[in-house]
């Protein structure tokens, strides 16, 4: 009977298997089984997990920030047009753009009840500062005094406190600069600089799963991949309350699949249309479907340190512009996702001009092949646009360089890179061939963002390695400016010398494609291509 | 018998190792930093990202970094994830009884519904049953998944409104329904194709005429004698297919909305997560020989003139 008897070990070994997999089911029923459903009052959106813990000062990306703007009110926030608008903060003030005094309003709390104050400011910034806590935010307070000591280029900080950063009082707030940033209060409203309550220090860790903050929403529950739930706060003393009782924060491993689900009624919110379902999401949806522009900008950057592009004339780079079809391009193969750009900066941030009084951005064949000639042409005759495969841009580049090389002649090859890390290398290493494919998404709506950070010599996201000395000037006196409108005026001069040098040549700028269900309405979106979630009502 | 799986569980040490070293040195080689990307096109800091490797360990030696993964494993610590900074261990912990649930249920469909039809074909090989099972199994092999995925929810959720298109909850069988008959199909094609080749082989075989000849039953000749005879070939398809339903449903569950291992393996190697793949993919090594070893020990419960010493 020897097959009875080893029988008897199979039949042990999978009833070893089915025990261990029905424990596994039996252990994760209770931490999961309510994420199906949706308490009433509640709108759903289709934002998935964060790449990071929820820290306001670690969160770089689109999911971390809706979590992060849901749970922490910034101290301001911005219109459509670009201008600034209290929340947290009473007042910003500053003599010389140099020190700042921030005062706060009264009455804040942070979900846990404690007292919102300026201390609570000055601890959280001085945390995300400091290098020993790797947050990834930590450049951004890199303008405060005293940031090098929590910050050094290498080894351990001296201190753990920035000499700049002060609380005068229960709620006021002062922070000297390094030097005079006429805009400092534009950067005021990006996500590093919100508070923390006093609890988060003794235990960062378990606060980057479990947030405290003081904003329109609480914290209720982590479902890792699967959701995040926040209920609006009763104790919220903001302008912009809750007009919902709460968001769930979903995951969806697909565009598509969310699209199911809204189609269906189980999600409100989509931020985002496969490109399956764009040419028909407008029919599908009618009035429910959104489609409205945000302040990014995509770009194809030359390499100045490039076989091509070093010592290039920029008229040729005018003339690649003039050749390319923006217009037919955004509408065909990016099924109107774009709107063709006529400017570094896109609409809707302050200091933007949507006419630059040249004709750079205009489709001009005949022009385009002008100027080339006139410029002295590309070494080699011929370019490469470097880009990540794996994020959907192979048709728009073949699109342009297939319009670059009918009407000017020079020959235009998509260069893909695998996926985005092996891109980025490339370029931190200046070993683009040619061009690059370039995104920039407003931190703050400020025209100042789409140039110092891109394009002044050294700067960090200057991958083309452009540089200019004229510019480089016109840049500088704009930073030193006495106010805020002077130097969105010399950024604006800025702008326009830039059209003579073309660091780069700006294609399109974005719009957010999404819609929402039968059961919300009042969908508004931010200047970042944000829902703006407080708003939302649930019908 | 207890020897000889002692043999095979022991063979699995070297395999593990071997594995692992693999799969590290691949994720070790691929182009681009995964530290440096949580940056994207925002300016950098080159001091933070320095801090970071630091304390992850990514900046030591490579076979450094190895030992220090592999004596954690044997600590029962499968590394942080980098962005997250969650332990790998939860991660895996999330996913795998979503993916196991899954596959079960996609693994039992596969077994009743392909042998079943396998049975039925092959007792009336070439017959009009037999031609029709033929043509389903044929469109069932030449329809990729995505296209029966996407069918399948245009039908039975969008059209139809019986089923949610996809899965909220992954406790829930109903919602699991869809996920698992797409993912089981095409094993499903293939497992019913082996076991009517095989019972209309040993139909005519001479044992079968013997146990006829006895006055058997016609349910025990079937059930017992040829079923049991013809399981051999369809069992190590089995045993192979177990370890692809758990492992390789990307598409699928990227489709229905499932948070699995596919899934899990799939972001982790967009963002380069050195741990997390070797994690996962080691385990998914360890599925793969088990369910080998399994099926080998079946080979000896279904045929008796197989023993292993």
């Amino acid at each position: 009977m020897r097959g009875a008897k080893s029988a008897k070990w199979v039949v042990g070994a999978i009833v070893v298997a089915m025990a261990a997999t029905a424990c596994n089911g039996g252990g994760d029923s209770k931490s999961s089984s309510g994420s199906g459903g949706k308490p009433a009052g509640y709108v759903s959106v289709d934002v998935g997990e964060p790449q990071n813990p929820l820290y306001p000062t670690d969160t770089n990306e689109t999911l971390g920030h809706y979590v992060i703007t849901a749970l922490y009110s910034p101290l301001v926030k911005f219109d459509d047009k670009g201008k600034i608008l209290n929340v947290a903060a009473e007042s910003i003030t500053t003599e010389d753009s140099k020190t700042w005094t921030i005062k706060l309003k009264s009455g804040w709390t942070f979900h846990n009840g404690e007292k919102v104050t300026a201390q609570s400011y000055v601890d959280a910034w001085n945390w995300g500062a400091n290098i020993k806590n790797n947050q990834k935010n930590s450049l951004w307070f890199n303008d405060i005094k005293g940031y090098e000591d929590v910050h050094p280029e290498k080894g351990d900080p001296k201190s753990d406190k920035m000499s700049g950063l002060t609380a005068k009082d229960e709620l006021t707030l002062s922070v000297e600069l390094k030097n005079p940033v006429p805009y400092f209060q534009y950067k005021l409203g990006y996500v590093p600089f919100m508070p923390q309550p006093q609890a988060f220090f003794k235990d960062p860790k378990g606060f980057g799963q479990k947030p405290v903050g003081q904003g329109p929403y609480k914290f209720e529950k982590w479902d890792h991949k699967k959701l995040i739930q926040v209920a609006a706060y009763d104790g919220y003393k903001g302008d912009d309350k809750p007009k919902n009782k709460g968001v769930q924060f979903k995951q969806y491993s697909t565009v598509e699949a969310a699209y199911q689900e809204l189609m269906s009624g189980n999600l409100d919110l989509i931020r985002q249309i496969g490109p399956k379902d764009l040419p028909k999401y407008k029919s599908d949806l009618g009035d429910r479907a959104i489609d409205k522009p945000y302040a990014a900008v995509q770009s194809i950057v030359p390499a100045f340190y490039s076989e091509p592009f070093k010592g290039i004339d920029p008229k040729v780079i005018q003339g690649l512009s003039m050749a390319i079809d923006r217009q037919t391009i955004t509408k065909t193969v990016l099924n109107g996702t774009r709107t063709p750009a006529t400017s570094f900066t896109p609409p809707g941030v302050e200091g933007n001009q949507s006419d630059l009084g040249v004709d750079v951005f205009k489709f001009d064949p005949a022009k385009a092949k002008d100027l080339i000639k006139e410029g002295g042409g590309v070494p080699g005759n011929k370019i490469w646009i470097q880009f990540n495969g794996d994020g959907g841009h192979k048709e728009w580049i073949t699109a342009v360089c297939e319009n670059i090389r009918q009407n000017t002649g020079v020959e235009c090859l998509a260069d893909p890179k695998p996926d985005f890390q092996a891109d980025l290398d490339l370029r931190d290493q200046n070993k683009v061939k040619a061009m690059y494919r370039g995104g920039w998404v407003a931190d703050y709506p400020l025209n100042v963002n789409f140039m110092r950070e891109l394009y002044k010599t050294g700067a960090e996201a200057n991958s083309g390695r452009f540089s200019d000395k004229g510019i480089d000037e016109l840049m500088e006196k704009g930073d030193n400016a006495k106010t805020l409108e002077e130097s969105v005026k010399l950024y604006q001069e800025a702008e326009k010398a830039m059209v003579q040098k073309m660091p780069s040549i700006p294609l399109w700028n974005y719009r957010i494609n999404g819609g929402h269900s039968k059961t919300t309405d009042n969908v508004v979106v931010d200047y970042r291509g944000d829902y703006v979630m407080t708003e939302v009502t649930p019908k | 018998m207890g020897r000889y799986v002692a043999r095979r569980l022991l063979q699995m040490i070297p395999v593990f190792i071997g594995s692992t070293l693999l799969i590290f040195l691949m994720m070790y080689a691929l182009p681009g930093d995964p530290v440096r990307a949580m940056w994207g096109e925002q300016a950098i800091d080159e001091a933070q990202i320095a801090s970071i490797k630091h304390d992850l360990g990514l900046d030591l030696p490579l076979w450094q970094q190895y030992w220090n993964y592999v004596s954690g494993l044997f600590q029962g610590d499968f590394g942080t994830q980098i962005a997250s900074q969650r332990p790998v261990a939860d991660v895996i912990a999330d996913a795998i009884p979503v993916t196991l649930r899954l596959a079960l249920f996609a693994f039992v469909f596969t077994v009743v519904v392909g042998i079943s039809l396998g049975v039925l074909a092959g007792l009336k090989a070439d017959r009009w049953l037999d031609k029709g099972v033929l043509f389903f199994t044929l469109l069932l092999v030449s329809v990729p998944s995505f296209v029966l995925g996407y069918l399948f929810q245009f039908i039975f959720a969008m059209k139809l409104g019986w089923l949610t298109p996809t899965v909220q909850n992954s406790e829930d069988f109903g919602q699991l329904f869809m996920p698992a008959i797409v993912l089981g199909s095409l094993s499903l094609a293939y497992v019913t194709r082996l076991t009517r080749t095989s019972i209309a082989e040993n139909k005519r075989a001479d044992y079968i005429r013997t146990a006829v000849a006895k006055g058997l039953p016609r349910r025990r000749v079937v059930g017992i004698h040829l079923l049991r005879n013809s399981m051999i070939p369809v069992v190590t398809f089995l045993g192979t297919d177990l370890g692809a339903l758990l492992g390789g449903a990307v598409v699928t569950e990227g489709i229905f909305n499932v948070q699995g291992i596919g899934r899990e393996i799939y972001e982790a190697l967009n963002r380069h997560e050195g741990s997390t793949v070797v994690g996962i993919v080691t385990l998914l090594v360890i599925v793969y020989l088990c369910a080998s070893l399994i099926v080998d020990l079946l080979y000896a419960v279904l045929d008796p003139r197989i023993r292993y010493a």
